[in-house]
């Protein structure tokens, strides 16, 4: 009987787990909660640091799907049950089935930004959240206050939601700081006379080219950085954004108003996700995010024989980084099945 | 600013206050700062509500002034702190009611610690034993005065005879809500509404016609901050943080300033004589001040209370320009006159701020 | 007034606070303008590291150029005076700054207004 493996999600981690599995022969079952298929990417209007488009990316890594897999969608994962020597997965909405092996490719959720009280997301309308800012750029939609003024100031606030224990998130989410340099290349190319401004704890320019953008940032768009995380904002009478942060390097308080106040939301494991961890039995899933049998040598093996991981469920990733874990994540299959 | 974001956080920091049988610990500070509002409070209470209200003879100062100024160390606070619950113990109620911000946020505190730490209780109890001979039970419901006045803010409204509107336009009044840093800002879940957008006294302000102003330094200290204060030479400090709060709040033209806590009326109304001493600055229209009170004496303004006495006379900002925008009748020959008619003296007129005593 | 303050015996304490939308822009853009490299600094605190200056006085570059950017401009001619323009700080930046003529242009824009 030809191996079946049930890969959940379908992001950039499982859509390329699948094909690789698939390319080797293997049938793959892909669940999907949503109607289509792609993830976050679907709302990334262009990716750092190349400002390859979104929905590009996503038909490349789409294109040339093998036959073997078979999207199910509109069905959101709610079961899994270890049998003997395979497993059984169900969805919400009476959909079962089998497999010798699944991937966890359930990626994470965004930050809900309204969590961050002092910050004003839900309450001032000209705070908005590094994804709003996305679907702007995305829908075309033009950089306007709620005043339909074009804003004079814009300020980025680093770490929303991440490195902070106050929503009990420790880690740090590796993608914003460098979306953050992304964002505000492109608000300075819409509106070339405002002044733009990134409220950072630490910039963590990791990736290839991720210096390089930073710099740009700096010399041919003259983004000003400002170590300093935000400890709350108001609103004036204008609509306007009173910042209040600590310039550290100089070690004043510092007061600015900003027309726009960009929070960069950071990626947060799913509850969904830790829940079937839980119904597995897999007991390495410290905060949320699965950790893999062994980060640095097993970084796709659960402790779990036939349940590996790939993608953003077991931490923050971008999408390179998650395409690369993807194809490994294969491989490790491949390897389980015996094939 | 949209509405619906800050009810959502509302209906996230709501709690429970009892319906009725409270013992009441008054401040210490107070009855000479703003002398009228604990009485207000009682009064609409029995009167208005018809709840039973135990007004403690025998309670001390919870010793928060000191204790926040480095002076009695916390094991004393919290022995004294025993006593007030052991007198309520004695009196046959379980309902704490908390005149005061810092003191509620200290019992609080204290109820917090010893939740953590049993041996600290067991160690206090023994304290107040060997003191005292006395004995208590903890609070089942502890709640600040205005969490009160809040639960019961549509039904003193009911009863009002006037509302925060201009008489004259209809306009609801432009409202700042100043809320004491100890009621919420250490123990959020502990206030109405949380720390960042608190809803106890917006709550108030909402149900009495009013239109609560959001500025940008609403959060802000209003100075106090005791050690800060009591010494002279740090007064300073107090000051501009009071300053600082009337810069920001300005132009939004504010009709009034409403607090819930014993220091924040009396700097936010003080300071602003000591402001236009110095520089010369009065801020509200007309050379006439903000006028800052209590949410006990608004709350009793509105019920038709005669406004000297509760106690307007000794606000340093003068209340008239507002009565008068409300519609609410005084009589300004009984202004400094006392309860038996008798002359109490007038203070000195300031330089800039306006006074109205002789109009 | 200064009586009054007597009389109180205490003050009205002047804000710490860096209020950006009050201070004015215009030297940080001169100097900008004349020193492009100056949006590179990235605040490593080299120069200030090797700067014979800094080692005798509280004088930093990296403060210096903070303190433009954000319109604290008022005591910056005081500051560059420190400099002995001797150009270490530029063997050791990381970004390239081209510091040594930042600093010449600090003090020409900053002198006149200052003098
Ligand atoms: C604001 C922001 C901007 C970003 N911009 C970039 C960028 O410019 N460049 C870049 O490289 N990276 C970027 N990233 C990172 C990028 O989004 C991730 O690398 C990528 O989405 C990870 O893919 P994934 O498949 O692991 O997870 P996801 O994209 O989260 O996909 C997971 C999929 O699993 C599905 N799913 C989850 N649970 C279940 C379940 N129980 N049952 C069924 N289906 C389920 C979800 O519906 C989803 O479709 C950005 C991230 C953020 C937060
Ligand atoms: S990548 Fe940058 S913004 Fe994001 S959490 Fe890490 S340090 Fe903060
Ligand atoms: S040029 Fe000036 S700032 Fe640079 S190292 Fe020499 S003295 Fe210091
Ligand atoms: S060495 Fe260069 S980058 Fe570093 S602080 Fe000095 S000028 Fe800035």
């Amino acid at each position: 009987m030809p191996k079946h493996v049930i890969v959940i999600g379908a992001g950039p981690a499982g859509l390329e787990t699948s094909a690789n599995l698939a390319k080797l022969g293997i049938a793959v079952t892909l669940v999907e909660k949503e109607e289509s298929t792609g993830g976050h990417v679907k709302q990334w209007h262009a990716l750092f640091p190349a400002l390859l488009p979104g929905t590009e990316a996503l038909d490349a890594i789409r294109k040339g799907m093998p036959e073997n897999v078979r999207v199910q969608n509109k069905t959101t994962v709610t079961g899994i049950e270890a049998v003997n020597n395979y497993f059984t997965v169900s969805g919400h909405n009476g959909w079962q089935e089998k497999a010798d092996a699944i991937v966890f490719a359930t990626g994470f959720q965004l930050f809900d930004a309204r969590r961050k009280e002092e910050y004003g997301y839900g309450i001032y309308e000209n705070v908005i959240t590094s994804a709003d800012l996305e679907e702007m750029f995305a829908t075309g939609k033009s950089l306007v206050n709620r005043h339909g003024n074009k804003p004079e100031r814009i300020g980025f606030v680093h770490c929303v939601g991440s490195r902070d224990e106050k929503v009990n998130n420790l880690h740090c989410s590796k993608v914003c700081c460098i979306t953050a340099v992304k964002q505000a290349i492109e608000v300075k190319q819409m509106l070339p006379e405002a002044e733009v401004f990134c409220f950072y704890m630490d910039l963590r320019m990791f990736g290839r080219h991720y210096e390089e953008l930073y710099k740009e940032a700096q010399e041919k768009y003259n983004i000003q950085f400002i170590r300093g995380r935000l400890s709350e904002s108001a609103e004036d009478q204008d609509g306007n954004i009173v910042l209040k942060v600590e310039d550290t390097l100089l070690g004043k308080p510092l007061r600015i108003k900003a027309g726009l106040l960009v929070l960069m939301v950071g990626m947060e494991p799913l509850a969904g996700t830790k829940s079937l961890a839980d119904k597995l039995g897999l007991t390495k899933v410290p905060d949320g995010f699965i950790q893999p049998a062994d980060e640095v040598l097993q970084s796709n093996f659960t402790e779990l024989p036939g349940v590996f991981v790939a993608g953003a469920c077991s931490g923050p990733k971008s999408v390179s980084d998650t395409l690369a874990d993807a194809r490994s994540a294969a491989l490790a299959v491949a390897g389980f099945l015996k094939l | 600013m949209k509405l619906e974001g800050k009810r959502l956080i509302w209906q996230e920091y709501q709690k429970e206050i009892a319906d009725d049988h409270y013992f009441y610990a008054r401040s210490c500070i107070r009855q000479t700062f703003f002398p009228g509002a604990e009485a207000v409070f009682v009064k609409i209470l029995k009167e208005e509500l018809g709840k039973d209200i135990h007004d403690e003879k025998h309670h001390t100062s919870c010793t928060g002034i000191g204790y926040h100024s480095d002076v009695v160390p916390f094991d004393t606070t919290m022995t004294v702190v025993a006593r007030q619950f052991a007198l309520m113990t004695e009196a046959g109620y379980e309902n704490y009611a908390a005149s005061c911000v810092t003191s509620f946020g200290l019992y609080t505190e204290i109820l917090d610690t010893w939740h953590h730490f049993p041996e600290t209780e067991a160690k206090i109890r023994e304290f107040l034993f060997k003191a005292t001979g006395r004995e208590f039970n903890k609070p089942k419901n502890l709640a600040h005065a205005s969490d009160i006045v809040y639960k019961f803010r549509h039904q003193i409204a009911g009863k009002a005879k006037y509302k925060l509107v201009d008489k004259d336009t209809g306009e609801p009044l432009k409202v700042v809500e100043h809320i004491g840093c100890h009621y919420s800002k250490m123990f959020p879940h502990k206030g109405i509404g949380g720390a960042e957008y608190p809803y106890v006294l917006s709550g108030m302000i909402e149900a009495w016609g009013g239109e609560v102003i959001d500025y940008p330094e609403r959060r802000h200290c209003c100075g106090f901050g005791f050690r800060q204060y009591l010494v002279q030479a740090n007064r300073g400090f107090s000051l501009s943080c009071s300053k600082k709060k009337f810069d920001s709040m300005e132009p939004y033209e504010p009709d009034m300033i409403i607090t819930n806590c014993p220091g924040c009326p009396m700097f936010l109304d003080r300071w602003q004589y000591a402001l236009s001493e110095m520089e010369g600055k009065t801020y509200g229209k007309g050379k006439n001040g903000i006028p800052v009170f209590t949410y006990e004496e608004v709350a009793g303004l509105i019920m038709g209370y005669d406004p000297w006495e509760i106690g307007l006379q000794v606000h340093q900002v003068p209340a008239e320009p507002l009565l008068e925008k409300i519609g609410i009748p005084y009589d300004p020959d009984r202004k400094f006159k006392g309860k038996n008619g008798e002359d109490l003296g007038m203070p000195e007129s300031p330089s800039y701020l306006k006074f109205y005593a002789d109009k | 007034m200064e009586k009054k303050a007597r009389q109180f015996g205490y003050t009205i304490t002047r804000d710490r606070q860096i209020d950006y939308d009050a201070n004015k822009h215009d030297i940080s853009k001169i100097v900008a303008a004349a020193e492009p490299s100056l949006n590179l600094c990235i605040s490593c605190g080299t120069c200030s590291a090797t700067c014979s200056a800094a080692l005798f006085t509280d004088f930093s570059l990296r403060h210096v150029i903070l303190l433009l950017r954000r319109g604290e401009t008022s005591g910056l001619a005081k500051e560059v005076a420190k400099c002995m323009l001797c150009g270490k700080c530029q063997l050791v930046c990381p970004r390239n700054v081209s510091t040594r003529n930042l600093i010449i242009q600090i003090s020409k824009a900053v002198i006149p207004a200052q003098l």
